[in-house]
């Protein structure tokens, strides 16, 4: 799957403005946006996600516009079918991890009930060796059962691609190791494409298979544009 | 004596204070979730200040906003003439306009209570859900609603005490009609101008119960016991 970006959004709070601008082209499965935080990656995710609008610009994934100006196309992130996998995994605090996972397997005006059990569900819970913890609240669960919660809701819905944002930065050091080589092991096995941002060199090095840096807003690909930053990095 | 106690018209008087309070903690409700929403999630101009207009009855002398019910809902008023044409309604001097009187004056306890809660609401978890395919409605059906329900009942509680409550704008805009307007603190008040102080005593013991029973629930509700922190 491709995706293709180019977008602009300027922003300004507290009398600073701050402009994101961000092009580059990618049919890698593995994308990973390296920056220091404040760079504006997570506005860019955001972006993608339809979770806010550029002032200008397309967003094409997989030869659909999820996001175009001149035609005025901007679809409801409802529509995208993404995942986002929050930095702080943005659990509903007032649901059992079942609930969780089942939540965007169920539309509608109701929350899946506390004892659900459809056949995605199991699937899940099985696949990340959550069926321990299944009855449990969020907040009961350690750091990584509550990454692998949030993982298996983005990934339930089947979604067409998989974006997150700083994925391990809320995990010790030692979990963190762990946690990517589950990571590693689900991208393999779904084949799902994904975009990761982060500050870490170790994700980095773990995940970037097509690897962008993205400084104070700017990420310009010189693979996809000429005369343009060089951005890409092997270090 | 026990038979004098039931047959007292206070029960008459507590009845009706219940049904006022009641329509007017539901009127309440539904408006000041709309409301506290509105001014906790959407960013307009103007958004302050709509909040401090709802907010006024909750600072401004009862007989002052009855005086305002009374321009607007009298006989000449400009609504309660129009509901007079075109629909034979008088509002004034019933029930019903107590019912407004009392949501008015305790509309800002529902408000204030409702806009806190759903600005404690973490939007990223609305943004997940939104990610999730979900529409906006089940989004607030699904996460935002719950999870500021209990900072809403609280402030709806509140409502309902301060409802019970009620004289001045009450007295102004329905009058004290007994069996019919008399709600409980108007009928403590004629009691004791005619120097009836039994069925005083009684009513305003009866006046504290409820009170007393309505704030210990509110206090039981409103957060500071919510375990998701």
């Amino acid at each position: 799957m491709t995706i293709a970006v180019d977008i602009q959004k300027t922003v300004s709070a507290a009398g600073r403005r701050f402009t994101l601008q961000a092009r580059f082209t990618s049919s890698s499965q593995r994308v990973v946006i390296y920056g220091a935080s404040g760079a504006g990656k997570s506005m860019l995710l955001k972006a993608l996600a339809g979770l806010l609008t550029p002032d200008q610009g397309r967003i094409v994934l997989g030869g659909q516009a999820l996001y175009d100006s001149a035609q005025g196309i901007n679809l409801p992130p409802q529509q995208r079918q993404l995942a986002y996998l929050f930095q702080d995994y943005a659990l509903f605090p007032h649901l059992n991890v079942r609930q969780n996972i089942a939540f965007g397997l169920q539309r509608g005006w109701r929350n899946p009930s506390a004892t659900a059990a459809q056949e995605a569900l199991r699937y899940w819970l099985q696949a990340l060796e959550l069926e321990p913890v299944a009855e449990l609240l969020p907040h009961q669960l350690s750091g990584g059962q509550r990454q692998r919660v949030a993982l298996a809701r983005a990934l339930a819905p089947a979604p067409r691609a998989l974006l997150l944002d700083e994925p391990f930065a809320a995990l010790d050091p030692a979990l963190r190791q762990r946690m990517r080589a589950q990571l590693d092991a689900l991208q393999r096995q779904l084949a799902i494409p994904m975009l990761l941002i982060t500050h870490d060199n170790e994700d980095v090095q773990a995940f970037g298979e097509h690897r962008l840096c993205m400084e104070q807003g700017r990420l310009i690909d010189s693979g996809s544009v000429e005369g343009g930053h060089e951005t890409r990095r092997t270090d | 004596m026990l038979a004098n106690l039931l047959a007292e018209p206070a029960w008459t008087a507590l009845g009706l204070s219940l049904k006022v309070a009641c329509w007017a903690t539901l009127i309440d409700l539904v408006l000041g979730v709309g409301f506290g929403y509105l001014l906790a999630r959407k960013r307009f101009p103007g958004r302050e200040l709509l909040d401090a207009v709802l907010t006024l009855p909750m600072v401004m002398p009862p007989t002052v906003l009855g005086y305002y019910l009374l321009v607007l809902i009298g006989r000449h008023g400009p609504l309660g003439a129009w509901l007079q044409q075109h629909f034979g309604i008088q509002l004034i001097f019933t029930w019903q306009a107590a019912v407004i009187a009392a949501a008015v004056v305790a509309f800002p306890l529902v408000l204030k209570g409702a806009r806190a809660a759903f600005e404690a609401v973490d939007t990223q978890l609305e943004q997940a859900a939104y990610v999730l395919g979900l529409s906006p409605w089940a989004v607030f059906l699904r996460v935002t609603l719950p999870l500021a329900w209990r900072g809403v009942l609280g402030g709806t509680l509140l409502a309902f005490a301060r409802s019970m409550g009620e004289f001045g704008a009450t007295l102004m805009v329905a009058g004290s009609i007994a069996g019919k307007t008399q709600t409980l603190s108007i009928a403590v008040y004629e009691a004791v101008q005619a120097g009836q102080d039994d069925t005083a005593n009684l009513l305003v013991i009866i006046t504290s119960l409820v009170c007393i029973i309505v704030l210990v629930s509110a206090n039981r509700l409103t957060p500071n016991r919510n375990p998701q922190v």
